[in-house]
């Protein structure tokens, strides 16, 4: 069974540093959503000199489109897993300089350019079980408040304040260790096997 | 009597029910994997899964905050709408009906569940990407309309997520390139989605007709419980080998790595040209939400998906 360590955010460069692939791991405090829309119009933001309305500094960033319900108290989450990170790939590396968030959380890893960036800014990518949004939910204490609601329920940016959020994974260290790597050529080292299975030449 | 409203309510109960709870197939598919799975991060994620699918149980909730676009197969016979049949049985038998009706009734229903279940509204138009906030527009829900000899009106839904979705593929391959062409090219697929589709995950190929057939096909393919294979014979045979062979490929659950990256593969095909070899694959997340009603005449309704019903 793998330990799990829990953090309380904002986090510091040393404290994601010292994560190991593999390590199983929980975060307190206050995180953000943000998916495509959001990341572009972040960075848009911060081009033209602007400031933004949440800062990401020593935080995480959570590729998320929640399902949200409004009542008379306010904004209730009902479900909140990760969405699929690599559509952010172009633009996550600079979201990393530019914002200084340590963690990105989300499903499905991330492509080299941003691993390379986590490395040179000090940041991991922490894996989460895709589709489990109710265990997520679940860790969600309240709603902090949401920004560029216009942008449509998935793509706003949401402020989160959540407890014990996980179970999530390092998946992409900041030494450029990514299990995804790990992964992608222990597939390669198997095809060979399944290509003779299938009877398709080498 | 089958009207609008049944149509409408219906449309909700199945929308909750394929968001709320797996097939059974499913979700014995998944625990078999939970208990086969030596590979500590990869046996923590199915076991979040398997803890994510409990908790939507209880809470009535849904289990993925995607909760896709809606597409709909209607199988029509058998509908004795008095408005539309003119008395012959003969025109009852090709379904000649008008359904207007029943797209107008799907379509409120989806409206009603987005806020009722809830539901994520996720459809956008596709240039400006507005959203209109109910899951409804061009094309959206989308239905299927089929004719078949049934006595009773069968309404299917799957809710498809974009996760898998997006990895989505099909290639028109030569005839030469044959079934050796399909089997490289169904790997490929596998190996450049990766972690994306939320592994474990169903394929479904589509082989022949044409390019939008085989596309439907895959899709269709994925209608099909778990366990069960074509009836076709050398169809059967071809997804056991695609299966045999490439569950090891070493993705994993969500791309972690591990045993556990396919529940199963179905497979359907149509003839086609024969200068071509459309083949298409379709991706189904661990979250198969699917579900099926029949309604009778008199109004029962059930749910077969669901109800251990026949
Ligand atoms: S791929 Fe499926 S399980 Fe994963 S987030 Fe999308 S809908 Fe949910």
């Amino acid at each position: 069974m793998i330990s799990e360590k829990h953090l309380s955010l904002p986090l510091s460069e040393d404290d994601v540093r010292s994560f190991h692939l593999g390590d199983a791991v929980r975060l307190s405090g206050v995180i953000y959503t943000a998916r495509d829309e959001a990341h572009m119009r972040i960075l848009g933001v911060m081009e033209k000199g602007d400031s933004l309305p949440v800062d990401f500094k020593d935080s995480a960033v959570f590729h998320c489109g929640p399902i949200m319900q409004k009542n008379d108290d306010g904004w209730k989450v009902v479900a909140a897993g990760p969405t699929t990170s690599s559509r952010m790939n172009a633009l996550e590396p600079g979201f990393i300089e530019k914002t200084g968030v340590r963690a990105v959380i989300g499903k499905g890893g991330m492509n080299e350019k941003t691993l390379d960036a986590m490395k040179k800014y000090g940041c991991v990518y922490l894996a989460m079980t895709g589709g489990a949004a109710l265990v997520a939910a679940d860790h969600i204490k309240g709603i902090k408040g949401v920004y560029w609601a216009e942008l449509g329920e998935p793509e706003a940016v949401w402020v989160l304040e959540v407890e014990d959020f996980g179970p999530l994974t390092v998946a992409m260290d900041a030494h450029g260790g990514s299990i995804y790597e790990d992964v992608r050529r222990n597939v390669e080292k198997n095809l060979p096997e399944i290509k003779s299975k299938l009877g398709l030449k080498q | 009597m089958i009207d609008g409203k049944l149509v409408e309510d219906v449309t909700v109960e199945l929308l909750r029910k394929a968001a709320v709870y797996l097939p059974h197939d499913v979700k014995a598919a998944l625990e078999r994997s939970y208990d086969d799975e030596k590979d500590d991060t990869a046996k923590a994620q199915l076991k979040t899964i398997l803890e994510n699918i409990a908790l939507a149980g209880e809470k009535g909730l849904p289990m993925c905050q995607d909760t896709g676009v809606h597409l709909f197969y209607v199988d029509l016979c058998g509908i004795r709408d008095s408005a539309t049949i003119s008395g012959s049985e003969a025109s009852r038998h090709v379904g000649k009906h008008n359904v207007s009706w029943i797209t107008d009734a799907i379509a409120q229903g989806v409206r009603r569940a987005t806020r009722e279940v809830p539901l994520r509204p996720n459809t956008v138009n596709p240039l400006t990407r507005e959203n209109p906030g109910d899951n409804t527009g061009m094309h959206m829900p989308h239905i299927n309309f089929r004719t078949s000899d049934n006595d009773y009106l069968e309404i299917t839904v799957m809710m498809k997520g974009a996760g898998s979705e997006n990895m989505s593929c099909m290639r028109m391959l030569t005839p030469s390139q044959g079934v050796a062409g399909i089997k490289e090219f169904v790997l490929e697929s596998l190996v450049s989605a990766g972690g994306n589709p939320c592994p474990p995950v169903i394929l479904g190929i589509g082989i022949g007709g044409s390019a939008d057939i085989c596309t439907c096909l895959a899709k269709e393919a994925l209608l099909r419980p778990l366990g069960t294979h074509h009836h076709d014979e050398k169809i059967a045979l071809l997804e056991r080998e695609l299966y045999d062979a490439l569950k090891d490929i070493g993705i994993g659950p969500m791309g972690l790595g591990g045993r556990t990256t396919l529940l199963g593969v179905h497979v359907e095909y149509a003839d086609c040209h024969t200068a071509s070899l459309p083949v298409a694959v379709n991706f189904q997340c661990w979250a198969a939400r699917r579900a099926t009603a029949r309604i009778y005449e008199d109004g029962r309704v059930e749910y077969p998906s669901h109800d251990g019903g026949k």
